[in-house]
């Protein structure tokens, strides 16, 4: 009997040894054949020739970022507060996440085309970054109100009851405790969201456009860095360029949320060690 | 000190349903002012609910209805009290330390805060004050910016009962205080006890009932949601007039 247990055990040691290192493998593998096959390529004037460099493309993607999120965060996070906090359990509670949920499967062309009759044809933006940002905050907004309830389900009940009792009104407690104890879940909420926005093409393609200028102002048109690679991609004729704007992407999202972690590790530091 | 008031918080002919359960029948006490009022019973016999109607934190429990009065100074407590009033005026420290995740000088100054004191110096007086009232000062002036989940239990307590101080309340209800702590914590919060009866009035849930004999100077003797005897500490504990007081003290249930 024992020893029949001490080599399964061994056996499923090694099977998740195993999955493990395939799944690192795989990450490894994937941004390591594009950095390899693409940094060589990455020149100064790859990036800042006229016509051809991906100088617009940063700034595009760069703009396109902060913006979705500056309209999706503050509804997702509310959304998640309301539906944690002061929804009671119902029939109006379930359809809220049914919609959430719904939202989350539709696919991205469904989006882009949605974001095209709607926010650039019936709303008047046309292809603008504008749009883009629209039709992207709908997406990325079930990431961000269900990751964000996931985190302030986890703040303790006896928080609650030890700042009402001191005379807190319930939105103090949310604004003052909760909201503070649950930042590392938002941010990841923010960082999931982040990785879509970058990713996305085909809703970006339908309301944001291609042109390959560089943008002036909200309702400028542009073209994102997945949009470029996929349009290099897809003609065929400059695979290296191609790779070269993959780095680029993988470099600019590893920054990103390098950045967004050491924001969200001095938050930490300060809300527990203040002044 | 209120003269026109006999005593500090009245009850009267309270119920609480949670739901179709009864959770208090026909309950009638009037609390001295500046004393240590004891709720000793067996579990579940309504202390802590009874507790929880003082500063309207059943109004947290979506099933709870209340019927009967409570009056804090003479003025009814549910229909012509501020609720974030009461629960300045009614503090509570709970069963469990629960200080917020953040530094021990943040937790006591947020209940000022959140009342307007915005003052740095202010702050920092009333800090130093509640922390000297709980007994807790000479342990951690010199790191008052360290978080205060690092504290051990008894020292955690100690915090929240400064953190309630902070607020300047006039009644502080302390839900078994003591159960989670040990021994020697115990002790040190129960000679606070005795500190604090001086400047507020304490009603104290508690399981322990030597206790309630070392700190109390009345008890009232909980059954099934019925207060069954209330009386000085000594009366309720050498000469109980009602033999199921006499049973459960004597050990013989609960």
């Amino acid at each position: 009997m024992r020893t029949q247990t001490k080599i399964s055990d061994f056996i499923i040691k090694i099977f998740i040894w195993l999955f493990t290192l395939i799944a690192v493998g795989a990450l490894i593998l994937i941004v390591g054949f594009v950095l390899i096959k693409g940094l060589p390529y990455i020149s100064w004037n790859f990036i800042v020739s006229p016509d051809t460099g991906i100088l617009p493309m940063i700034v595009t993607t760069l703009i396109i970022i902060p913006l979705t999120l500056i309209i999706a965060a503050p509804i997702g996070i509310c959304s998640a507060i309301y539906l944690v906090e002061y929804a009671r359990p119902g029939k109006i509670v379930n359809l809220i996440r049914f919609a959430t949920e719904s939202l989350a499967g539709i696919p991205s062309i469904i989006y882009g085309l949605f974001g095209y009759v709607f926010f650039c044809l019936t709303l008047g933006f046309n292809y603008s970054i504008l749009s883009g940002s629209l039709t992207l905050s709908i997406m990325v907004l079930p990431t961000i109100i269900r990751t964000t309830e996931e985190a302030i389900k986890t703040v303790p009940n006896s928080y609650r009851e030890g700042s009402l009792a001191l005379g807190a009104t319930k939105l103090t407690t949310i604004f003052k405790i909760i909201l503070p104890s649950s930042i590392s879940g938002i941010l990841t909420a923010i960082i999931l969201s982040i990785g879509r926005i970058v990713g996305e093409t085909a809703a970006v393609i339908f309301t944001l456009g291609t042109v390959t200028d560089m943008p002036k102002n909200l309702m400028s048109s542009g073209r994102t860095l997945a949009t470029h690679m996929y349009n290099l991609a897809r003609e065929g004729t400059n695979e290296n360029a191609a790779f070269a704007t993959a780095a680029v992407l993988i470099i600019v999202v590893a920054l990103i949320n390098l950045s967004a972690r050491s924001v969200a590790g001095q938050f930490q530091k300060k809300l527990h060690s203040k002044k | 000190m209120n003269k026109a008031y006999d005593y500090k918080i009245v009850a009267k002919d309270v119920n609480l349903f949670y739901g179709d359960a009864q959770a208090l029948k026909n309950l009638n006490i009037s609390i001295d002012e500046n004393k240590v009022t004891a709720l000793i019973g067996p579990s579940g016999c309504g202390k802590s609910s009874f507790l929880k109607c003082l500063n309207r934190m059943n109004d947290l429990v979506e099933i709870a209805k209340i019927e009967g009065t409570f009056t804090l100074d003479g003025i009814n407590i549910y229909n012509d009290f501020d609720v974030v009033e009461l629960r300045k005026k009614v503090g509570m420290v709970f069963q469990s330390p629960n200080p917020f995740p953040m530094s021990i000088y943040d937790n006591i100054a947020y209940g000022p805060r959140i009342h307007g004191i915005k003052n740095k110096k202010a702050l920092d007086e009333i800090v130093e004050k509640s922390l000297i009232n709980s007994a807790l000062w000479e342990e951690v002036k010199d790191r008052l910016k360290k978080n205060a989940l690092g504290l051990s239990g008894g020292q955690q307590q100690r915090l929240c009962i400064a953190r309630v101080l902070a607020v300047e309340p006039e009644v502080v209800l302390m839900d078994e205080p003591t159960s989670a702590l040990d021994p020697i914590s115990t002790l040190k919060i129960e000679d606070l006890m005795y500190e604090l009866a001086k400047k507020y009035t304490i009603i104290i849930v508690t399981h322990n009932m030597q206790q309630a004999v070392r700190i109390s100077d009345k008890t009232a003797f909980f059954l099934l949601g019925e207060i069954v005897e209330y009386d000085n500490t000594d009366t309720i504990f050498d000469m109980p007039k009602d033999k199921r007081t006499e049973d459960y003290i004597t050990g013989r249930f609960g």
